[in-house]
């Protein structure tokens, strides 16, 4: 069984997530020491599926390097790039390979790449994914065909708090959930009140009882880089005084630092947060320095010690 | 294109933006097209709207499915399981339809048809 779905079923124990870094040259050695901090923090790491519509090393050949350096990978699957067959081959050829956390997503459109002019496919929405990726675990292609046995799968979801029509993107969770979603990595949010009445409505509605939700924390250097995220990554918008304030600090690296502690520690503050995902740009120590300033001992040290992290009641 | 898929597209086109995908679901998300939306998505809007409610794709364009939920929950003479049915799980499109009228795919029972794997092992059991 997953070490993810251990800690989701559970109930209560902290959880840690990571996005690995892309790959665009070099070999799974070199890979290796690249993802190795995150790794000692994260219980599971997202092998992604060519983010913000960039081609990268594939979802399914980093999530089998992160195997071979015996970290546990989260697939993530995207419905731009490919339609439902190749969709469904991914994660069956994944799971060959043990890979058993799969992470559904729609996906941003290809206009938001380096390649606008690609095709777009959407074969799948999102809810879609994740419902054909809970069939697959009950041993059946989308067309009716049998695998067998059963492919393990652990399906999760994502979804964006902050992103209009606010007042429906719980009920947008609660479809994913329903459709299998066991756990749901949402999008970085730099509006809290939004996140906090997110959580409060999916707590409320019984889904956190069901699936766990993760906030996503992006640690970045300084502030051009939350400019640039709110001016090219669809559906994040970074408030003016938020980018001031990183911008006009005495020091803009600490400052953008010391915004995601607290982003962290507002989301773990949460009732129904069950734990972060971390996403590095910074590659200076940050990710260790952000688990240690919340008290999260090492992927190893919650295992050892079945450490049970106090949540908020 | 039969007659009747004509005569609907005639219809539907300057009305609801139809785009002919053959399996319409109107009824079910406001009487707002989600095949006008540029993912093609059938169940809500994606993580990628705008902070002023606009496409991320054509940033010129109101996000579809901000249309589609709000129409679903404030458009008169709306019958309350259409309403309800917004936030239905809609399978994937049936590229076949493509060009073909749902009205008759409506009446020949054509466009309920589902992929045999969609439907859940619980389902599978209740229908046996």
């Amino acid at each position: 069984m997953s070490r993810l779905r251990e800690l989701v079923e559970d109930g209560q124990s902290l959880i840690v997530t990571g996005e690995a870094p892309t790959v665009d040259g070099g070999d799974v050695a070199d890979f290796g020491d690249r993802v190795a901090e995150i790794a000692s923090w994260a219980d599971a790491v997202n092998a992604t599926d060519n983010p913000a519509a960039h081609a990268h090393a594939s979802n399914v050949a980093v999530a089998i390097a992160l195997c071979r350096h015996g970290i546990e990978p989260v697939l993530q699957v995207v419905a731009r790039d490919k339609n439902r067959i190749a969709c469904q081959a991914d994660i069956v050829g994944a799971a060959l390979h043990g890979v058993e956390n799969v992470c559904c997503l729609t996906g941003d459109d290809v206009t938001a790449g380096d390649e606008p002019e690609a095709r777009r496919v959407f074969d799948l929405d999102g809810p879609q994914l994740v419902h054909v990726a809970a069939r697959l675990s009950e041993g059946r292609y989308l067309s009716g065909r049998t695998l067998d046995p059963a492919p393990r799968l652990f399906v999760g979801a994502v979804e964006n708090p902050a992103a209009p029509p606010l007042e429906h993107r719980a009920q947008r969770a609660a479809k994913k959930v329903a459709a299998g979603a066991r756990f749901l990595q949402l999008q970085i949010c730099y509006h809290p009140r939004r996140l906090e009445r997110f959580v409060h409505v999916v707590h409320g509605d019984g889904l956190t009882e069901r699936a766990a939700v993760l906030q996503t924390i992006v640690l970045v250097r300084n502030a051009r880089a939350l400019s640039f995220m709110d001016a090219n990554v669809p559906g994040i918008d970074v408030p003016a005084g938020t980018i001031a304030r990183v911008r006009e600090a005495t020091d803009p690296g600490e400052a953008a630092y010391q915004l995601a502690l607290e982003q962290a520690e507002h989301a773990l503050s949460l009732p129904g947060v069950r734990g972060l995902h971390i996403t590095d740009f910074r590659h200076d120590g940050a990710v260790s320095r952000l688990c240690r300033d919340l008290g999260i001992p090492t992927k190893e040290e919650r295992r050892a010690n079945a450490h049970r992290a106090q949540l908020p009641v | 294109m039969g007659v009747v898929a004509v005569v609907e597209h005639v219809v539907k086109k300057p009305v609801f933006g139809c785009r002919m995908c053959g399996q319409c679901v109107l009824h079910d998300t406001g009487m707002t097209c989600p095949m006008t939306c540029p993912k093609k998505l059938r169940n809500g809007p994606c993580g990628g709207v705008r902070e002023n409610g606009h496409c991320e794709v054509e940033p010129e364009m109101r996000c579809v499915w901000l249309k589609a939920e709000h129409r679903s929950r404030t458009l008169p003479l709306l019958p309350a399981s259409w309403r309800a049915h917004f936030a239905a799980l809609r399978p994937p499109v049936d590229n076949r339809l493509q060009g073909t009228s749902s009205w008759v795919n409506l009446l020949s029972g054509r466009d309920k048809e589902r992929p045999a794997g969609w439907d859940t092992a619980a389902r599978v059991e209740e229908l046996s």
